[in-house]
């Protein structure tokens, strides 16, 4: 199970390499958001991928509790992140008229 | 246990939800923010003196016991930082009362610049990698915010390349605390380190330590700046100064933490990389210094100098350079914000920014025109003034343990920098006036009073280093003995 999930991992961090290396803004945005889950991914499988009871209160061989708390604030703080850049990309369109990175590298003039 | 280690963190946070709710009031606003900040400063100094008398503070949320509950924890060295910190705020601040335009002001920009500081201390005090990490994004989020403000297209431009570098060397963080707490099975930095400790540094480690300094590098400017200059030139004066002066000096921080409490059995790889990667800062620095016209560029190439020589101190780690590094850090919080608030307002003055379309500044601006000289005398380390007693002890501890080539390099860096700035000076504020006076925006009040409080802190510091020194002994021998900081996270409250 654990190479399995590690093998996902490692399929998110492709597409989202080749996401962010694309020249639309909006899927370089998509691709740090994939980004971020392949990490919740990787955090989830080192501490290993074991069944056991409910931590703290339960009985027997408990599971340990700390990634999925891990996982939560990251996925808050990711979607926050995602949120915010996409908000940019919009006020960026809007003000520069260009999605496509190249585009967006400006001259020196200004 | 004290419960006021958290307020350099807590305070900033209510205030800035407060002052969603006061929206049209601008005033009370602004005296709610200077308020938090000048507690901040009172606080801290505070907290300095209790640390002296007792040794490291902790604080264990909701009574956790550490390793399992997350923790603050003030040593002198993260107190020494939120000191310099919140005096850089609130000069900063006092230069926004009068430089930002109203339409910010009601558009919650104070919130954001207390939710940024808020971010900044909390990483300074943390206890805790994962939470180390939260605080991050705090100040990031934050700083996405702020480098916006004014919707200009160049500010937009750089703050799409600004998030995504930072959101990628985020994802990098992550992925090392995944690795690091597979391999220790622990968050607690204390307890990492004791576990490290008692395991010895393993080759796994010593990689992972890598993956860590790749985004300390990253956050902190050493080596991988490319995204640095670009980002800092674009927003508004105050926050320009606050970014230049805060957000590097957290990634410094955290390499320091993590390079002296964990991760300090493999010198010879871990601080031989930094070694190498601070001398090509320096280099790379160097030469941005004195190819731009544009004084936010020059200003921007200074932040990627000093980042490098702090890391000198770090990368040869004797008790003298560690000390130095500490007294250069806290320094250059204050003249970075001092540099970037002068060049932002020889900006605001004349409406130029290339340092060759500005002339003969002095004779309408001459207060403004010395404090700029002044802060050249400091960057380039001139007695009494603050940088001098870094770049001695910085030097020494170099010469004691015979990084030679590094030692040269941070001196002719010196030089570098020391040419930048007084081209700037030669050109912009000698020579003839251009523009007369009636044509010029007048400098105003606030602008003066910012900059002539953090020109009295440079003078302070460099007088005032005697006395400093104590803390700063304190700092540094806490960082070179990591059991101090261990005892006092698993020791009796």
């Amino acid at each position: 199970m654990e190479t399995l999930v590690t093998i996902l991992a490692g399929v998110l961090v492709t597409v989202a390499t080749y996401l962010l290396l694309s020249k639309n803004l909006i899927r370089v945005i998509i691709g740090t958001a994939i980004l971020t889950h392949a990490a919740h991914l990787i955090i989830m499988v080192v501490s290993g991928l074991k069944t056991g009871s409910v931590p703290i209160v339960g009985e027997g061989d408990p599971v340990d509790p700390l990634p999925q708390a891990l996982i939560l604030t990251s996925i808050v703080i990711g979607f926050a992140v995602t949120a915010v850049s996409l908000v940019l990309a919009y006020r960026t369109y809007q003000e520069v008229g260009t999605d496509k990175l190249d585009e967006l590298r400006g001259d020196p003039d200004e | 246990m004290n419960n006021l280690i958290v307020m350099p963190m807590a305070l900033p946070v209510l205030m800035g939800i407060i002052l969603l709710f006061l929206r049209p009031y601008v005033k009370v606003q602004r005296s709610l923010s200077l308020l938090v900040f000048v507690a901040n400063i009172g606080i801290s100094v505070y907290l300095l003196h209790l640390i002296q008398q007792n040794g490291v503070i902790r604080l264990d949320f909701g009574g956790w016991e550490p390793p399992f509950g997350i923790l603050f924890v003030a040593d002198s060295f993260s107190m020494l930082l939120v000191l310099a910190s919140s005096i850089v705020a609130a000069a900063c601040l006092i230069y926004s009362f009068s430089s930002v335009e109203p339409s910010f002001e009601k558009n919650f920009y104070y919130s954001f610049v207390l939710l940024l500081i808020a971010g900044v201390n909390g990483s300074f005090l943390t206890g805790d990698i994962f939470n180390l990490f939260v605080c991050f994004e705090i100040m990031l989020l934050s700083s996405y915010v702020l480098i916006t403000f004014g919707g200009k297209k160049g500010q937009l431009r750089e703050s799409i390349k600004y998030v995504i570098v930072n959101v990628v060397s985020s994802w990098i963080f992550l992925v090392a605390i995944a690795y690091l707490y597979g391999t220790v099975g622990t968050l607690n930095m204390a307890h990492i380190a004791d576990r490290i400790a008692e395991s010895g540094q393993t080759p796994t480690l010593t990689v992972i330590s890598v993956v860590f300094l790749t985004v300390f590098a990253l956050k902190a400017g050493l080596f991988l700046y490319f995204w640095l200059p670009g980002s800092y030139s674009v927003p508004v004066t105050p926050v320009a100064a606050m970014f230049g002066a805060l957000l590097t000096k957290v990634g410094i921080y955290a390499m320091f933490r993590v390079f002296t409490l964990m991760f300090y059995h493999e010198q010879q790889i871990t601080h031989t990389i930094i070694g190498i990667l601070a001398g090509l800062t320096l280099i790379g620095g160097s030469i941005g210094a004195v190819a731009y016209k544009d004084l936010r560029m020059v200003a921007a190439y200074n932040v990627v100098i000093a980042v490098g020589f702090i890391l000198v101190g770090l990368a040869v780690a004797t008790p003298a350079a560690i000390e130095g590094s500490i007294y250069y850090l806290i320094h250059d919080i204050i003249i970075k914000a001092l540099l970037f608030l002068l060049a932002g307002t020889m900006i605001a003055v004349t409406g130029q920014t290339k340092m060759d379309e500005i002339s003969g500044l002095i004779k309408n601006h001459p207060l403004l025109g010395w404090l700029f000289f002044l802060t050249t005398l400091s960057l380039a380390g001139i007695p009494p003034l603050s940088g001098f007693i870094g770049k001695v002890l910085i030097g020494e501890g170099a010469v004691g343990s015979g990084s030679y080539v590094l030692l040269a390099l941070a001196f002719i860096s010196s030089i570098f920098v020391l040419y930048s700035l007084m081209r700037i000076f030669l050109t912009s504020f000698w020579g003839e006036t251009i523009i007369s006076k009636d044509e010029e925006i007048p400098a105003k009040k606030g602008w003066i009073v910012s900059t002539c409080i953090l020109a009295l802190g440079t003078i302070a510091l460099g007088l005032g280093a005697e006395p400093m020194s104590v803390y700063i002994q304190d700092a540094a021998e806490t960082l070179l003995n990591p059991q101090i900081y261990i005892d006092a996270v698993f020791g009796d409250n």
